[in-house]
């Protein structure tokens, strides 16, 4: 553990972290990243914390159990939306048109509408609830293991 | 001569394999080998790219983009792949050094050989 | 001995390398480019998202996004298997 100025700056400095990589995540259809970049930045936030803190404090915060909840609801998520447009063929991308997620861009280069895209911003959201979930226990669990203790089942 | 001169993305990407497969084949501490596969994967990744690029284009993103032709975009996709793929053989491989080190006391890749029970 | 014919045998491995780069299409001019043609010109319609790349992703070739996300998901599942300590109780294994 750090010392004190260090843990104060790390805890502001992860709010600002989470929102730049949910703003990467959400804006994939619009400019460069996703969900696989997104999701890198916030667990490089998780690896900041794991440093400031030990690693015995953060695991008090970021259970096992949430962590697996996570990264299958999005695995889950995505499945779910690869299957819903099998009327006429797997993977079909069937929001384009619908009210939800449907306009049309204008042709050429454009300032960008957020509400384009058809069913890209949802898989972009699970593929980046996955990787934050998965790299972070990947994380903390090598951690965990250098010190002599396993991750509480 | 002067065609390496031209093609010079792709020799850089070449010697990086080199590189790689030097550390690879001639070194005997595992950290060290799982440091050459790390590079020989960034050596594939800028080939990938750098396969894809025409003289004067702009990034493959229609929000705002100047005028003039693009990029190719599906080396782009791959790449996205690749290296996602390369961070999880990564993180095994790393588990793998751990367990060893455990179990044997020692990082030498010749005296950690034989599997016993 | 064996280090000098594995040192010649590196050699000829990177000395193939470097002169079979030397033959691929000069940087910049990529040959045939019909597919990517035709991607960077209907994705705004058929799709109905600004970035290309993103539309190749998870649209052109989302089966290889699957792959990538299972991939991802055997690899997080195999790392929190391999680390668990083993608690050995009184009565035995």
């Amino acid at each position: 553990m750090l010392s004190k100025i260090v843990r104060t700056v790390a805890n502001q400095l992860m709010l600002f972290i989470l929102i730049f990589g949910l703003y990467i995540i959400a804006h994939g259809h619009l400019t460069p990243g996703g969900g696989f970049q997104g999701g890198a930045v916030v667990v490089s936030g998780v690896v900041m914390l794991l440093v400031a803190f030990n690693s015995k404090e953060l695991k008090k915060s970021l259970r096992e159990r949430l962590l697996s909840i996570m990264e299958s609801t999005g695995a889950l998520i995505f499945i779910a939306l690869a299957f819903a447009g099998l009327g006429t063929v797997f993977f079909y991308n069937f929001l384009v048109g619908s009210p939800i997620f449907g306009h049309i861009p204008t042709p050429g280069p454009n300032p960008g509408d957020f509400w384009t895209g058809g069913f890209i911003p949802l898989m972009n959201f699970a593929v980046g609830l996955k990787v934050i979930a998965g790299l972070s226990a990947v994380v903390l669990a090598i951690a965990l293991f250098a010190r002599g203790e396993e991750m509480e089942e | 001569m002067e065609n390496i001169a031209h093609n010079f993305p792709f020799v850089a990407s070449a010697l990086l394999l080199g590189v790689a497969f030097y550390i690879v084949i001639f070194r005997k501490n595992l950290i060290k080998l799982i440091m050459g596969i790390a590079m020989m994967a960034s050596g594939v990744n800028l080939f990938i790219v750098a396969l894809g690029y025409r003289t004067g284009g702009n990034a493959p993103i229609y929000t705002d983009v100047p005028p003039g032709p693009m990029v190719l975009s599906v080396p782009q996709a791959l790449t996205l792949t690749s290296i996602v793929i390369n961070v999880a053989v990564l993180a095994l491989m790393l588990t793998m050094v751990i367990h060893t080190y455990r179990n044997t006391g020692d990082i030498d890749s010749e005296k950690s050989r034989k599997l016993k029970g | 001995m064996r280090r000098a014919i594995g040192l010649f045998l590196w050699l000829v491995l990177v000395a193939s390398l470097v002169s079979g780069m030397l033959l691929i299409h000069p940087f910049g001019d990529p040959s045939p480019t019909d597919m990517d043609d035709y991607i960077i010109e209907n994705a705004q319609n058929q799709t109905g998202s600004n970035s290309v790349v993103a539309s190749v992703v998870f649209d052109y070739r989302g089966l290889d996004t699957l792959g990538e996300a299972t991939i991802l998901f055997t690899a997080v599942t195999g790392v929190l298997l391999l680390l668990r300590t083993q608690k050995r109780k009184e009565e035995g294994s």
